[in-house]
């Protein structure tokens, strides 16, 4: 294990109750850790329990079995105050702007809301470092005072990055921040993103399935296929390098801006679609997918396992 | 010839061209203004300054809204003023049909009807709100309760309100009476063991959705406590919901009360309301029937101001709801 870990996840499930004695199993096994002031991105398809994975390291739904543990403390079992005292040092950063600030509330209320909560400053003071905060995402003061429907999306995403940056926090899961905004927005909150990690020291996780952005922003990637990790390098390592079948296919559908790049590339195409994650049985989860698949795959679900240079895959073919 | 002449015309153009060339010294900076790009030109609304704009343009629930407000201060102030009192009774003076001494005639024992007609809106518009708000506290408590905490907790009390749910009205209402006797309190303990299911259900549901949103988690995230988190985030974004329910059930309880006055199981004389009114002018339908119009037109009318205006409360509270 290497120094400056920050946050480190070990067999993180969870599993979610469907009814009829069935069991959702959401995340699997799950296990990575973050170092201090880099970026970890996260990506995978829809539902394969990138967001889940995020909400459950803040707590914000409970974790089935597996461990958490944040600056060299298991934080998995917290009581309400060693919460808050978590809360102050991890935030996250909500998908759909929409949905994630309460309507009844103005920006400098929503804003302000962490500080309020843990007895931050004084009102003038909160005041103050509201405009600040605003100032901060690029937005005026002006907006302190008008209500979340006066906003287009990319304001309300900076709104909400601004709510996680009030109480100063050192690490951020950014949960798909950007999906539910149009492209040129996009590339501005992704800056907006990158410059606050330089200026505020912030380590974050970054979920998101727009593989180009996870590139562009990550120091190390790793990938979820139903719940599990199937492979985690280094960014340039992995984009260049990728060793897991499904990451191969993933990646290679990545579209490139250069049609002569893409009519010479070759897609993999993936047969069938994903499966269901109720009552998965035993062995590699991508297994009925896959084009190397022998009979060990069907048998014995592959660990994560490092093949050199912190470099993470878990198939058995490899 | 015909391609000359075209040569002849593109240098002109370009020649033309040249001339407007347009160089650097031409040009100035127009200073910009950041403030102005962010200045507001219509100000800052929030959600109930919007509800209460798209409310007025409702001319129907504005109208509705007037004659429940004017009937509540005729209730309170009528009574006060009249020269005769509810339980007056003049000998002299029965039967009479409405004249400028009695605006609305006077009864079998010579009582004014407009002295009576106005307590009895009080009697029932008090029950009516009484019962209303009753009936909201306990159904937002357990619905909320039920629905925020969820597991056991909440199938026990849903369980339990079905058990209360399944017991018709009227037997509740003869149950209470025979232990307390006639009057108000009975009826507004009737209502409030009963009415508050629905409500429960409702906020059950509204809490049930509002504490998987986003906006919830991010609150949680932030520390927040439950406590902050209801009384924040839950209710606010649930008010408009519990608001129109609340205004629904009113009439609902006026018309109760009026019914059980009716068939007689209600509040008993010389205590009145609109439906004991109406009970006592049936039985003279045939003589003398001003005495059953006027208390019927006003437990009508009362419903019906109260309904349209619960409507458009709706409406605007929730646009999303609109055709």
């Amino acid at each position: 294990m290497e120094n400056n870990v920050l946050l480190e996840v070990k067999n993180l499930k969870k599993c979610f109750d469907v009814g009829g004695r069935k069991v959702l199993t959401a995340v699997d096994n799950v296990s990575f850790y973050v170092r201090k002031g880099e970026t970890l991105g996260v990506v995978g398809e829809s539902g394969c329990g990138k967001s889940t994975t995020g909400k459950t390291i803040m707590h914000l739904i409970p974790a089935t079995s597996g461990q958490i543990i944040y600056d060299g403390q298991d934080i998995t079992h917290m009581d309400r105050k060693e919460y808050l005292a978590f809360t102050r040092k991890a935030q996250m950063i909500f998908q759909d702007p929409y949905a994630s600030l309460d309507s009844r509330m103005t920006a400098g209320d929503i804003i302000a809301e962490g500080m309020t909560i843990h007895g931050m400053y004084n009102a003038k003071e909160r005041k103050e470092r509201v405009y600040e905060l605003l100032n901060t995402v690029g937005l005026n003061k002006e907006h302190a005072s008008r209500f979340v429907h006066e906003f287009s999306g990319g304001q309300r995403q900076r709104i909400g990055i601004a709510r996680a940056l009030a109480i100063g926090p050192e690490f951020i899961v950014c949960d798909e921040p950007i999906s539910a905004l149009d492209v040129s927005i996009q590339a501005q909150v992704i800056n907006l993103l990158l410059e606050l990690q330089e200026s505020h020291k912030l380590t974050y996780l970054f979920i998101a399935h727009d593989l180009s952005i996870v590139r562009h922003v990550s120091d190390r990637v790793a990938v979820m296929y139903l719940g599990a990790v199937v492979e985690l390098a280094e960014s340039n390592e992995l984009y260049e390098n990728q060793l897991h079948p499904y990451t191969r296919a993933l990646l290679s559908a990545i579209p490139i801006a250069d049609p002569q790049v893409t009519r010479a590339k070759q897609r993999i195409l993936l047969e069938g679609d994903v499966p269901s994650p109720i009552d998965v049985g035993a062995g590699c989860k991508f297994a009925g997918r896959c084009s190397m698949c022998k009979q060990i795959c069907h048998e014995e679900a592959p660990q994560l396992r490092d093949v050199g240079g912190g470099h993470y895959v878990a198939c058995h073919m490899i | 010839m015909k391609k000359q002449k075209i040569q002849e015309e593109v240098k002109a153009v370009e020649a033309e061209q040249e001339q407007t060339t347009f160089t650097e010294d031409m040009f100035n900076f127009v200073k910009e203004d950041e403030s102005a790009a962010e200045k507001m030109y219509a100000p800052s609304i929030s959600y109930w300054q919007d509800a209460w704009r798209r409310l007025k343009k409702n001319k129907v629930a504005m109208a509705s809204m007037i004659f429940i407000i004017l009937l509540t201060l005729m209730a309170i102030i009528a009574p006060m003023v009249s020269p005769y009192t509810h339980d007056a009774v003049n000998f002299s003076a029965m039967d009479n049909g409405p004249s400028a001494e009695h605006w609305f005639g006077t009864d079998n024992l010579g009582r004014d009807m407009w002295a009576r007609v106005w307590m009895g809106a009080r009697v029932s518009l008090f029950i009516a709100f009484v019962a209303a708000i009753v009936q909201s506290t306990v159904g937002i408590i357990i619905g909320g309760i039920s629905g925020y905490f969820g597991g056991k907790v909440d199938l026990f009390l849903m369980r339990f309100s079905d058990i209360v749910d399944s017991i018709p009205f009227l037997v509740y209402v003869i149950l209470i009476m025979m232990i307390m006797g006639s009057g108000m309190a009975p009826i507004i303990i009737a209502f409030a063991l009963t009415g508050w299911i629905r409500m429960a259900r409702l906020v059950r549901g509204q809490a049930l959705s509002l504490k998987e949103s986003d906006y919830v988690m991010a609150a949680k995230g932030l520390g927040a406590s439950n406590m902050r988190i209801i009384i924040k985030h839950m209710v606010p974004n649930m008010l408009g919901v519990i608001i129109v329910t609340l205004t629904m059930s009113i009439p609902n309880a006026i018309f109760t009360e009026a019914y059980l006055s009716y068939i007689g199981i209600g509040l008993q004389p010389p205590l009145t309301s609109w439906g004991l009114l109406a009970n006592e002018g049936a039985a003279v339908i045939k003589t003398y029937p001003y005495q059953l119009i006027i208390p019927a037109l006003f437990i009508s009318l009362t419903m019906l101001c109260m309904q349209l205006f619960g409507d458009g409360l709706r409406d605007a509270l929730d646009p999303k709801l609109r055709k």
